[in-house]
């Protein structure tokens, strides 16, 4: 893991609201093949921090380094450019289309054919599109309307769509919310299985502890918007601090650990 | 200076009607998010029920009972309205609410004309305020400054009303988010038809309040929502104090816009809006319009590109049209080019509503531009006819570049009112700017050259120009880029995420669309032989919306089907009755109540269902956001 080359650095990310300081002095760096969880309870800024990647939002002050290039301040579609494919927390796929074609208008702008006005795109990148939908377990519903699929299916198109440009770095916010039980652990061991195949380094951020302490190789845990706890998933379950944030709520319960009480 | 000072005051008076009915408009938009396009005639109905009452009863209590008494009546009228008609469209789209609420404004044209008389009414002059106070040698009429004590009044007023009643607490909730104000026990409907009574209460004492300043006719809906639509885009929709800063900023725009431009005078209130909406896109004190929502129920089938048996069809009924003149007279051919010419106009648009998500409702202004673009070239220029035909569209490009690039920075609503806004804008210009336009006389004697001259020839050129723009439109709706266009509209945020930059890509579909739209127009000075301001007008531009929406916004090819129809039903209706515009307002109403798919979008649903042989599972719509 150590030879792996640093994908992301955030180095002192701060944005406040007002006088409310939604993310202060974060600070982070992701590997490539890394999966790299956000955890904290709601409020704590992970949205805020996982916009700013993005490029959604503008950070106040610090540095993002991605890929070699200061990413701060960039619109979304240009760090998507740099090779970032993004999910989102409630899906935005495109409902008029076909399964197939959601994925085709990824690789449409990929190839730089945006402003094509002769060539079919039902045509275009057909396999490639198929390829993609295979590898996320959807190719059976190439050709369905992207309108009538269940929500667990729409989560996996979109993990299609992010992949089309094929990224360096994954960013999905809450890629399992909505989802039954089954299909988060699948979701996230097919999310974990390409990343490592194709050596992409994921940031997730995600409630459901089970997903996080199966998957990720290392957490981050965040409250009232600083960074409190950074380590493995064995780490940050032993953390104190984290440990008293999440008093009451059982989300830590270890099953490994049956002796010891939950905390 | 003294004359610069009046000026100032004569823009301030002008500001009180325009704040009564803007504001009317704003309290209306913000609680039950209808753009309440009868405004304007509420407006005008209250001006002439207004002008029937002062006549009918003298004295001081005659007169200002007089329009307080009618802005009560109307405001009764529209209850009636709410009641009936817009209670069965709060769900609809926003655009089928533009639209049925625009019917309701044609509907009320004529009746005006049926019970009023068309010509130019003029009011009394207000009892206690007929003389006028001589301030350094110029003259300010007392009524003047009675209106400028009034606006702030008012305002004063509204403040109260929404600051220290229930309903006004209601009012300000409900415009936060009415789905809680309903689940907090709330009776919607009446909230609704509270609010709609007192929207149109102050559009109507505004009007009625105009009667003693300047003649009652029958065209002041479309002026005054014109200039209400841009105060509400400068101020912001459903801000009050927005409306009356707006409504001061565009009166004083306009007072001294006369003195700087005096036949072009409305460039610099444009200017103005342009500016603001560079800096804050929601106006001067508005918010972030919530996403459009999508039609409840409405599934959308993926459009696919033609079968080849669809395409033999295609080719086939292209040909029967084309054996027209074989068949039929000369009269019959006119009709034949006008629809063709329709076609390419309605499919421009279409292009724009249904790839696009982008209901504009000023589009004749690009076909405009095209027919005065071709009688400059052939005109002034001198040009033979097949330069003037390729060129003059270009006008209609330029046109939409420019006032594109300002439109596609807003959506929804605010995108109907802005291009609306800028069709007017053009009207003026072309109606003011009477050297380079000719005015209202228009340019005459654009004729086409020999070869196609005769009818037959005519009609066979608009047919196969008509042909070639809907197959390069289709093409384009098929291309990557008519996909990125699509994406843009079904999710911006991810287009974004994909790389796709939405806004390029809608002003790029808007110079598609404006020159289409450019190309009809270039063909309709040829056919019509002249061009007139009424060629940009805003009835033209609601004409092709209702083509649109006739055939089917949902659809590929809807616009062609609408523009038959529409078209062919037009020129028929046209010539059997002189209540043409109460006809086709009580059908476009009819439309969005009954068939807001349009007739394709219905034959595509049958036809669909009787395809999918197992009753498919009831769809949920999965919505991209809140």
């Amino acid at each position: 893991m150590s030879i792996a080359p640093t994908l992301l650095s955030v180095e002192g990310l701060s944005k406040s609201y007002g006088g409310v300081h939604a993310v202060r002095g974060v600070s982070f760096s992701l590997k490539s093949g890394e999966i790299l969880a956000l955890i904290g309870p709601n409020g704590a800024g992970k949205s805020t921090c996982f916009d700013m990647l993005n490029g959604q939002n503008v950070p106040d002050t610090g540095r993002i380094n991605l890929l070699g290039e200061d990413t701060a301040g960039k619109k979304p579609r240009a760090v998507w450019r740099l090779g970032v494919g993004r999910t989102f927390q409630i899906t935005a796929t495109f409902p008029t289309m076909t399964v197939r074609q959601n994925v085709q208008v990824a690789l449409v702008s990929y190839g730089r054919q945006l402003f094509n006005l002769w060539a079919s795109t039902p045509k275009y990148a057909q396999e490639e599109a198929g390829r993609l939908l295979e590898l996320v377990g959807m190719g059976g519903y190439a050709e369905r309307p992207c309108g009538e699929l269940a929500y667990g299916d729409l989560k996996r198109l979109e993990l299609a769509i992010a992949l089309a440009n094929q990224p360096k770095l994954l960013l999905m916010d809450e890629p399992t919310a909505g989802m039954a039980p089954r299909e988060r652990i699948e979701l996230m061991r097919l999310t974990a299985q390409i990343a490592r195949e194709k050596s992409i380094g994921v940031l997730f951020t995600e409630h459901d502890m089970d997903v996080v302490f199966e998957h990720a190789d290392r957490i981050l845990v965040l409250n009232r918007g600083t960074l409190i706890a950074e380590g493995s998933p064995q780490e940050v379950r032993r953390n104190p601090q984290v440990r008293a944030i999440y008093l009451g709520e059982g989300l830590l319960y270890d099953a490994s650990h049956h002796d010891g009480a939950p905390a | 200076m003294a004359f610069y000072f009046v000026q100032f005051l004569t823009g301030l008076a002008s500001a009180a009607s325009l704040f009564l009915v803007a504001s009317g408009l704003s309290i209306i938009f913000g609680v039950t998010r209808i753009v309440n396009f009868a405004h304007g005639a509420f407006y005008m109905l209250g001006a002439y029920v207004a002008f029937t009452l002062t006549e009918r009863f003298s004295g001081a209590i005659g007169f200002w009972g007089g329009i307080v008494a009618a802005a009560l009546i109307v405001a009764v009228i529209g209850v009636l309205v709410e009641m009936v008609l817009l209670r069965r469209i709060y769900h609809a789209p926003e655009l089928f609410q533009l639209l049925a609420t625009f019917g309701l404004t044609l509907m009320v044209e004529d009746l005006v004309v049926l019970i009023w008389g068309p010509s130019d009414l003029l009011g009394r002059r207000a009892p206690g305020f007929k003389g006028a106070v001589d301030f350094f040698g110029q003259n300010i009429p007392s009524y003047d400054l009675f209106l400028i004590a009034l606006g702030p009044l008012v305002l004063g007023l509204l403040w109260l009303l929404f600051q220290r009643t229930r309903w006004g607490v209601l009012v300000r909730a409900a415009t936060q988010d009415r789905d809680m104000v309903a689940a907090l026990g709330v009776n919607q409907k009446w909230l609704f038809t509270s609010v709609f009574a007192v929207g149109v209460f102050l559009a109507a004492l505004g009007g009625a309040l105009q009667i003693p300043r300047d003649a009652v006719h029958h065209a002041m809906d479309l002026r005054i929502i014109v200039d209400v639509f841009v105060v509400v885009v400068i101020g912001g929709l459903g801000s009050i104090i927005g409306a009356f800063v707006a409504a001061v900023l565009v009166s004083e725009l306009n007072a001294f816009g006369i003195l700087v431009f005096p036949k072009i005078s409305i460039i610099l209130v444009f200017l103005v809006m342009a500016a603001v909406l560079i800096v804050r896109p929601w106006g001067l004190f508005g918010k972030a319009e919530a996403p459009a929502r999508r039609t409840p129920g409405l599934t959308v089938n993926p459009w696919r590109p033609l079968t080849s048996n669809e395409r033999l069809a295609a080719i086939a009924a292209l040909l029967l049209a084309a054996a027209l003149p074989l068949i039929s007279g000369n009269y019959a051919l006119t009709v034949g080019s006008e629809i063709a010419i329709f076609v390419i106009f309605a499919a421009s648009l279409h292009f724009l509503m249904s790839v696009g998500g982008l209901a504009s409702f000023g589009h004749a202004a690009y076909f405009g531009l095209g027919a005065y673009g071709v009688a400059f070239l052939a005109k002034m220029a001198g040009l033979p006819m097949i330069p003037s035909l390729l060129l003059g569209p270009l006008l209609g490009l330029a046109g939409a570049a420019i006032f594109g690039f300002f439109a596609v920075q807003l959506s929804g609503v605010y995108f109907a009112m802005l291009t609306l806004a800028f069709a007017q804008i053009v009207w003026s210009v072309a109606f003011q700017w009477v050297s380079v336009t000719g005015g209202d006389n228009g340019i005459l004697g654009v004729w086409p050259e020999p070869w196609a001259a005769s009818p037959s020839h005519f009609y066979w050129l608009s047919l196969g120009i008509a042909a070639l723009s809907v197959a390069a439109l289709r093409v384009i709706v098929f291309s990557p880029f008519g996909f990125a266009l699509r994406a843009t509209r079904d999710s911006p945020l991810r287009g974004e995420a994909i790389g796709i930059d939405g806004k390029r890509i809608q002003w790029t579909a808007f110079v598609i669309a404006g020159t289409v739209a450019g190309i009809a127009g270039a063909l309709f000075a040829y056919l019509k032989g002249s061009v007139f301001p009424d060629n940009l007008g805003i009835s033209l531009s609601v004409d092709a919306l209702v083509m649109v929406l006739l055939g089917g916004v949902e659809t590929v090819s809807g616009a062609i089907v609408g523009a038959v129809v529409y078209k062919a039903l037009n020129i028929w209706l046209v010539s059997q009755t002189d209540l043409s515009k109460l006809v086709l307002g009580s059908f476009i109403v009819l439309i969005v109540v009954a068939f807001p798919k349009g007739i394709v979008g219905i034959l595509e649903t049958l036809r669909h269902r009787r395809r999918s042989d197992a009753p498919k599972p009831a769809v949920l719509g999965i919505e991209s956001a809140e």
